[in-house]
């Protein structure tokens, strides 16, 4: 068994030599400090991915995506199929978990200061990758053309169509049409399942290639302490086992979330049916839409709402481009603006999730 | 003397190790049929209950010329309605007893004929030339005032 595995590592090794690549990967390392726990979460959000690539799969065999028959298949995957409530389920609990997972990774990263010299493009295809993590909640929630979903739609892509000049046009893509309707479902069902994870695949290749090249991120104050004292674990097999056993007491997490917390269905959706009281969005766009609540109707001459798109999109664009405007953690100096602003960042989130979360 | 206690010792902890072994594969058994006994029984399609049809009307008599065919939906199988020249009719399942390919009615040819491999079957439903292996079904039809029926042979 042993010597037939050898022989078979050997004849690949003969023709790809990729003895050099198990060397050159031994060579990376983990750094041990008090903040390294914030190392797993990339981890974690990858294997969120991975479990919703592999879910994402199997529904697709019963799915149907044509407002016709999409919540009847849902309905047809929760009761008849085996374990099929199990696994809309998992798919569901992972999409939340995978969000959640981005944010504290990205947020660990920004206090950091990972993202500087020499790491801007591991930032950049991270955050690229967080937008899309968002634009694949927003698309995968249309898919069971339920009632939520239908009037969460409508509100989300009408909320596109503010932005000045583009905002029509984008609106119209997106639903394709001037309303939400079955061609916008089979539009988002496309996005869903092949343009985004096509996107994202490719994101999260660079983004793995980058660490890979770079090594793993050390931290300012980890840097200036003396290099004898430096704590580094090898990366293969000591953190990656670590990963591993995270990553199962992650999939039992879920496995129990799944179970005591199964995804529910709703009532189809009906296009001629007034809009059910208390509706609101998916939690990760909670604080935006809370926000956008607070601000009058019109700011000087423009509309309260156009404002704060805007501002919103300023501050997406600030935050993407983080490592270009901090030169400060470039140079190894400390920025303490950073830190303010991501706590700002922060509990403006917070406060404003829970804030719509109990209105 | 001493010797003995360690083999003792030694075997003791072989005990111990095997006993581990046991614990942790046993556990990995379980936990890998967790995950594959649900995947696998996903990826089996339920059974659905077709609705049984015994008959159905398969439209006016006017609607079939003399030395023609049509394709009838019953259920959720096909069924071939040939009107012949003397205006009788006889039908038979569309499904080519081959390769499951849908039948047609050839009129110059006077025959039944599957497109996909070339199998033929005269009138009475029995495979004449081709591949196919048995004889199409037959369905029996009757008449209800105007109106024409097909049903299952008892």
């Amino acid at each position: 068994m042993k010597n037939s595995i050898q022989n078979i590592y050997k004849w690949i090794d003969d023709r790809l030599q990729i003895k050099v690549l198990v060397e050159y990967m031994g060579k990376k390392y983990v750094p041990v400090h008090r903040h390294s726990i914030w190392y797993y979460f990339g981890g974690v959000s990858l294997f969120f991915f991975i479990i919703q690539v592999i879910t994402g799969i199997l529904l697709l065999f019963y799915y149907k995506g044509s407002s016709d028959l999409a919540f009847e298949s849902v309905k047809f995957i929760m009761s008849k199929v085996q374990f099929g409530w199990l696994i809309r389920s998992i798919h569901g609990w992972a999409a939340n978990l995978f969000i959640l997972s981005i944010f504290i990774h990205m947020f660990s990263v920004y206090f950091e200061k990972a993202y500087r010299y020499p790491r801007e493009l591991t930032w950049l295809s991270g955050v690229l990758m967080f937008f899309m993590a968002l634009g694949f909640g927003f698309s995968g929630y249309l898919l069971p053309w339920n009632e939520l979903s239908f009037f969460a739609t409508r509100v989300g892509s009408d909320i596109f169509g503010v932005v000045p000049i583009i905002g029509e046009p984008l609106r119209e893509f997106i639903r394709g049409g001037s309303d939400v309707t079955g061609a916008t479902l089979s539009r988002l069902f496309g996005f869903h399942v092949a343009l985004f994870p096509g996107i994202f695949t490719v994101l999260l290749g660079i983004h793995l290639i980058l660490i890979q090249r770079q090594g793993i991120s050390e931290p300012l104050h980890y840097n200036k302490e003396e290099k004898k004292e430096r704590k580094k674990m090898p990366f293969f097999p000591n953190f990656m086992l670590r990963d591993l056993l995270l990553w199962l007491i992650v999939l039992n997490l879920l496995a129990i979330l799944a179970v005591y917390f199964p995804a529910e269905l709703g009532h189809k959706a009906d296009p001629f049916s007034s809009a059910p009281a208390g509706i609101k969005p998916e939690w990760y766009f909670l604080f935006m839409f809370q926000s956008l609540k607070y601000l009058p109707a019109h700011i000087l001459f423009v509309d309260g709402e156009v404002v704060g798109i805007l501002l919103f999109g300023i501050a997406g664009l600030l935050w993407l481009l983080v490592p270009f405007w901090d030169r400060k953690s470039s140079r190894g100096e400390h920025n303490k603006l950073i830190n303010y602003l991501g706590i700002f960042a922060v509990m403006f989130i917070i406060i404003l999730t829970i804030l719509g979360w109990t209105s | 003397m001493e010797n003995s206690n360690s083999s003792e010792s030694k075997s003791k902890t072989s005990n111990r190790r095997d006993f581990l072994k046991y614990v942790l594969t046993t556990g990995l058994v379980g936990f890998a049929a967790s995950i594959f006994y649900p995947l696998f029984s996903y990826l089996k399609p339920p059974k659905q209950n077709e609705v049984e049809v015994s008959s159905v009307m398969a439209g006016k008599i006017d609607d079939f010329a003399p030395d023609s065919g049509k394709i009838i939906k019953f259920g959720s199988k096909p069924v071939l309605l040939v009107r012949l020249k003397d205006k009788t009719f006889r039908a038979f399942s569309a499904t080519c007893t081959h390769l499951a390919c849908t039948v047609q009615f050839k009129s110059d040819q006077g025959i039944i004929w599957c497109a996909c491999h070339n199998g033929k079957y005269d009138l009475n439903g029995r495979n004449i030339s081709g591949p196919p292996p048995r004889p199409l079904t037959e369905y029996s039809v009757f008449q209800k005032g105007k109106e024409i029926y097909i049903s299952k042979n008892a």
